[in-house]
């Protein structure tokens, strides 16, 4: 018979609301972070770099103005995307980050400018060691900026849901299932769908003993009790 | 009930909810026509708690995993929306800058005292130590970095040598440089306060040195009038940004009864507080450094008076400012 999911390796974090529920958050990992700040870096300093042309008709000032624009840059570039732009700066947005508090609730400038100053501590002692380390050793992926701010990287929107099962025939499964048994044959037969045929022939038959259907027809029985149990015939 | 039949009457409800969402977190109104009429505002909360509610029963009733993940998403949206902090306000800006920093360093007078021996000690040290042995200077930096510290000192300059253009172009660079000193080395001390103390004790033998040679060289006068005047408040920013980095590293090393991280957190909000303070003391000093220090025709005893006048402006403001109740 089936078993019940166990608890799975993932990086889901879950957070209690006051209201009692809890809500999943997906944090993001080193890889979409370091190719976010890429994107950053190329926008911060192809800026500066397009505001130091600009200003070069002015000579010895321009540059001084050049250098603090330089100096906000460097320190409250990401701050104040975060604080206003809905936590992500442009590089976070393109790749689908934002940045929060680990509770859930959206960074204020206290944490931001935190995170942002310490990343100075993060990039020691050559490019992001410290702060890569720091990601690998705790399970939400937080570099020092985020420990000592109490924030995560998460994605902003859910995996893209799958397809909803076609309409077809529905079947009652042949014997009562528990609650976890219907949620894991609900989500084969929407996953499925994503799946080649040779691979949902190959799930299908582990419930083989259970429907003594084999191949494709095993596939569309586990599809019909699937419906069943959403109540998709109506 | 049947997941397709719960998703069914409470279909409309959320997308409502979704438009509702929707312009709030993107301020106008999407141009799509197709989208349905938002929920009112004074009714989001009351609709999150029996959102909150649904998702708790689809979760207890196991239905698929794609309706629980779009119904997770729409609380956490509503969650970010409900749940974020008080909008800070000019108002919160001056009661830092007059009552609420002063305070935090007055809470921190050990740590205080911890780093200023940690910059002033080895600046004693070093000052005296190339006073009486010029050539030592060497050993910290390159000759052409001695040639060109001589040049900035060396009497017989007049203020046509720089004028205000040069001004802001220094300008800018003190801020580029010192505030960002200030910034690492609080970021510094997250690594148990080792950052945060090398950074003293090399500004302070840095700074030690050089006042000590050009003092040596008989350059009194350039010298001690050009950082006159902004030396009580670049001196003491960075003593200060050293206690907001020890403070994250006494948080790790000794976190008390709390976890470290949790430690670390709370010495971060204190500490995070403190930079932004160095930071408004840091560019009072660079705006002094590059417009008053730099002008050579103002008399040397105005110069040493201004430089008096503000060390005894910080030493009050640290000690008595914010001591009564606004």
């Amino acid at each position: 018979m089936l078993q019940p999911t166990p608890a799975l390796l993932d990086t889901i974090r879950r957070v209690e609301t006051p209201e009692g529920v809890e809500l999943s958050l997906r944090v993001a990992g080193p890889v979409a972070r370091a190719l976010a700040w890429g994107a950053d870096s190329l926008i911060k300093y192809g800026a500066l770099w397009g505001l130091l042309m600009a200003l070069a008709v002015l000579d010895q000032g321009g540059f001084g103005l050049w250098l603090i624009a330089l100096f906000l840059t460097e320190w409250f570039y990401p701050a104040l995307f975060e604080v206003y732009a809905g936590g992500a700066t442009p590089g976070k947005k393109a790749l689908g980050l934002k940045v929060i508090h680990a509770d859930g609730t959206p960074v204020d400038w206290p944490a931001a400018l935190i995170r942002n100053l310490l990343r100075a501590a993060d990039f020691l002692p050559v490019f992001y060691g410290f702060g890569l380390t720091a990601m690998l050793c705790n399970r939400d992926f937080q570099r020092l900026g985020d420990l000592a701010a109490g924030t995560v990287v998460i994605y902003r929107d859910p995996p893209a849901a799958p397809p909803r099962v076609p309409p077809g025939p529905a079947l009652p499964p042949p014997f009562p299932m528990s609650p976890a048994e219907q949620q894991l044959l609900i989500d084969f037969a929407e996953r499925s769908l994503t799946l080649n045929p040779a691979r949902q022939v190959e799930l299908a038959e582990l419930l083989a003993d259970a429907t003594r259907l084999h191949g494709i027809t095993g596939v569309e029985r586990l599809r019909a009790h699937a419906r069943w149990l959403v109540g998709d015939h109506a | 009930m049947k997941q397709r039949r719960f998703e069914r009457r409470h279909a409309a409800d959320w997308q409502a909810f979704a438009a509702r969402l929707d312009r709030l977190e993107h301020g106008a109104a999407p141009r799509n026509a197709a989208q349905p009429a938002p929920l009112p505002v004074a009714e989001l909360p009351a609709a999150y708690r029996q959102l909150c509610q649904q998702l708790a029963i689809a979760r207890s009733r196991r239905y698929g995993r794609s309706l629980l993940a779009r119904l997770n998403q729409l609380a956490l949206r509503a969650y970010q929306q409900l749940y974020r902090g008080p909008q800070r306000r000019w108002q919160a800006v001056l009661r830092f800058l007059t009552a609420d920093f002063p305070q935090r360093v007055r809470a921190d007078a050990g740590l205080f005292w911890v780093c200023a021996a940690l910059f002033y000690l080895p600046l004693l040290g070093m000052g005296l130590a190339v006073h009486q042995a010029p050539e030592l200077i060497h050993s910290l930096l390159s000759p052409e970095s001695v040639a060109d510290l001589e040049a900035m000192y060396a009497p017989g300059k007049t203020a046509a040598d720089r004028d205000a253009a040069s001004d802001l172009a220094m300008f800018g660079y003190y801020i580029y440089n010192n505030i960002g000193l200030g910034f690492r080395t609080f970021a510094g001390g997250v690594l148990l306060g080792i950052g945060s103390a090398f950074m003293l004790v090399l500004n302070g033998v840095f700074i030690g040195a050089a006042s000590g040679y050009l003092t040596a060289r008989g350059f009194i006068e350039t010298f001690y009038t050009f950082i006159a005047g902004h030396g009580a408040f670049e001196l003491t920013g960075i003593v200060l940004a050293g206690v907001a980095g020890l403070k994250l590293g006494w948080a790790v090393v000794a976190p008390g009864r709390s976890s470290r991280v949790e430690s670390l957190r709370q010495a971060a909000s204190g500490g995070v507080r403190l930079i932004l303070g160095v930071a408004a003391l840091l560019v009072l000093a660079a705006f002094i450094e590059a417009f008053w220090s730099s002008n050579r025709t103002i008399p040397a005893d105005i110069k040493y008076a201004a430089g008096a006048i503000g060390w005894l402006l910080v030493s009050l403001y640290l000690t008595r400012a914010g001591r009564r109740a606004p």
